[in-house]
């Protein structure tokens, strides 16, 4: 497309004046979070030097040290749990045919547009009859459960890209279908891969509903979860609450950072969770 | 929901002897062992539920439609729906109309930096939705800067307690999910723009179109795809408000910013009223798959 000066100058604006609608805010919150601790603001007010006190406070008193472990918990266990069994059936459902296929497919599929909102009650008294409410696997099971859907997608799609004959050959070498997945088709996949790790660790690190139900012990908390209270308690306590959000913020955000191209690439089929 | 991995199937499942037998079964037997009872099984079960009066404690008994009658009848279920069709305005309609301003704005401006402009245009949506609404609580609060803002500027009439407003409570918490949601928009935007033909826009420019021209007859056609992917993922956002709505303002003031989300998760929790947060849940997924079904059925046929 060829564009005038002026047409260049107005697209830049542009694109400044929202790129700066986006980070205000967010930077706006991080300032807040340098006041000392006590310091009694209305509106915004450049901090006169750098505390990082409330970091300090809401990581031992306010308790987010355990609720930033109880996410990397968490987390972590949706993301290994969701990569296996996605990694499987996105296997079986890229390369092999079998009675059943689509229509399996599309029961699973059916997982990324049921909303939350419709399993949880029954889910919630299910797993406190069997006692795991209060457990950290009242929240990892269901959010693999949820996540397998959008895996098993983005690696059925994967699988399906991989040239035919590099399977059949592996296939007349006489490897077996695990070793033809775990030797031929994996070490590909590493850009796929990554991918859904990121967007699985985002995705499981954001969950609130989920954990806002099936964790009331406090020391159970997930990050999200423990801001959200925070803020319900200490409501004038806004440099607290700064802090505390830049907290639970920031591994995500390094995460987005340092994977940006995987990041994006994924969201954007990631949208396709419909 | 198939076009994304149609469009990626160029190489159909391996034939011959590969995988035959049990082998694709036991490769599905992980993942439906925890879908079917963790998603699948729970779903179906909320249908039944909502047949059911159950307080959670005591036995069930059998209420027939009563609850969908009471839901439906009721003004408060009906204000939540009429909330999250509201809120379908802000977070899903401004965010395109944004994100194609963006868009458009970001294909004629190719300078240095622009991926880095885009990718802080992306950045509230990787944040959490609680993240957003503490941020955003903060920025709306009376004392907060943006009255501050308005203030400096000479607006002072326009200052308010944006949260705690009858009026101005819901299209704030809209306003929030239109920040966080414009970026994805974009990024989907920009990456469908790059797929249409550099030929189409030449051939518009021989006919002498004019900017706008040019927008309306190539790039919004071409657009369709992302756009439909776009309405749909702000839409089905728009429809479970609930982590949101949560932290800012509980479903108030009154019951101004009640979002169905909100109040299944007060009937089933606090109200010990289990049938019918069942049947409002059966409602809202009716909705969703409603929405979702009819969004892409539109976008298939324009497609063809």
């Amino acid at each position: 497309m060829r564009a005038s000066t002026g047409d260049r100058v107005l697209g830049y604006a542009i694109l400044v004046f929202f790129a700066a609608l986006m980070v205000l805010p967010i930077l706006g919150v991080i300032l807040l979070s340098l006041h000392p601790a006590d310091a009694q603001l209305s509106g915004f007010e450049l901090p006169r030097s750098l505390h990082f006190e409330s970091y300090a406070q809401a990581f031992r008193t306010a308790h987010f040290s355990s609720y930033l472990k109880s996410s990397l918990i968490v987390s972590s266990a949706v993301v290994a749990g969701t990569v296996i069994v996605s990694v499987l059936s996105g296997y079986a459902f890229g390369t092999m045919r079998f009675r059943g296929d689509s229509l399996l497919f599309y029961l699973l599929l059916a997982g990324l547009i049921i909303p939350f909102e419709a399993i949880i009650v029954p889910l919630y008294f299910e797993l406190r009859r069997v006692h795991l409410t209060n457990t950290y696997w009242s929240v990892i099971l269901p959010l693999i459960g949820t996540n397998s859907s959008f895996g098993t997608f983005w690696m059925r799609a994967y699988f399906r890209s991989v040239p035919r004959n590099l399977i059949e050959a592996a296939a007349l070498d006489g490897a077996g279908s695990l070793r033809t997945l775990w030797k031929v088709l994996l070490p590909g996949g590493r850009p796929a891969l990554l991918t859904l790790v990121v967007l699985v660790f985002m995705w499981s690190w954001n969950e609130f509903l989920l954990p806002l139900v099936m964790l009331s012990r406090d020391e159970l908390r997930t990050a999200p979860l423990g801001l959200a209270f925070f803020a319900g308690r200490y409501q004038t306590d806004r440099v607290g609450m700064a802090a505390a959000a830049v907290m639970v913020a920031l591994p995500v955000i390094v995460v987005f950072i340092t994977l940006q191209r995987s990041f994006v690439r994924g969201m954007l089929a990631g949208a396709l969770k419909e | 929901m198939s076009r994304g991995a149609e469009r990626t199937a160029e190489h159909a499942p391996v034939a011959g002897e590969f995988g035959r037998g049990a082998v694709p079964y036991l490769y599905l037997l992980p993942t439906f062992l925890i879908f079917v009872p963790f998603v699948l099984a729970p779903f179906l079960h909320t249908l039944g539920l909502s047949f059911f009066d159950w307080d959670g404690l005591t036995d069930w008994r059998y209420a027939g439609l009563a609850n969908y009658r009471e839901a439906l009848g009721s003004p408060l279920v009906r204000a939540a729906f009429l909330h999250a069709l509201i809120l379908i305005l802000f977070f899903g309609v401004l965010p395109i109309l944004l994100a194609l301003l963006i868009a458009s704005a970001s294909a004629r401006a190719r300078v240095p930096g622009d991926t880095t402009l885009r990718a802080l245009i992306f950045m509230p949506q990787v944040m959490s939705t609680v993240v957003v609404g503490v941020t955003w609580s903060w920025i709306v609060a009376f004392d907060g800067p943006l009255n501050q803002l308005l203030r400096a500027v000479g607006l002072s009439a326009l200052a308010n307690d944006w949260l705690g407003s009858y009026q101005w409570a819901l299209p704030t918490v809209g306003v929030m999910g239109a920040w966080a949601l414009t970026g994805l928009c974009v990024a989907l935007f920009v990456a469908g723009m790059q797929q249409i033909p550099a030929t189409l826009y030449d051939a518009a420019a021989i006919d002498g179109a004019g900017r706008w021209r040019e927008f309306f007859a190539v790039t919004l056609p071409g657009l369709r795809g992302p756009i439909a992917v776009a309405l749909t993922v702000t839409v089905i956002a728009a429809l479970r408000a609930f982590d949101i709505v949560f932290v800012t303002t509980r479903g108030g003031p009154g019951n101004t910013t009640l979002v169905p989300g909100f109040l299944i998760y007060r009937r089933a929790f606090e109200d010990g009223r289990i049938g019918s947060a069942a049947a409002i849940a059966a409602l809202l997924s009716g909705v969703v798959f409603s929405f979702a079904f009819a969004i892409n059925r539109y976008a298939d046929r324009k497609l063809r």
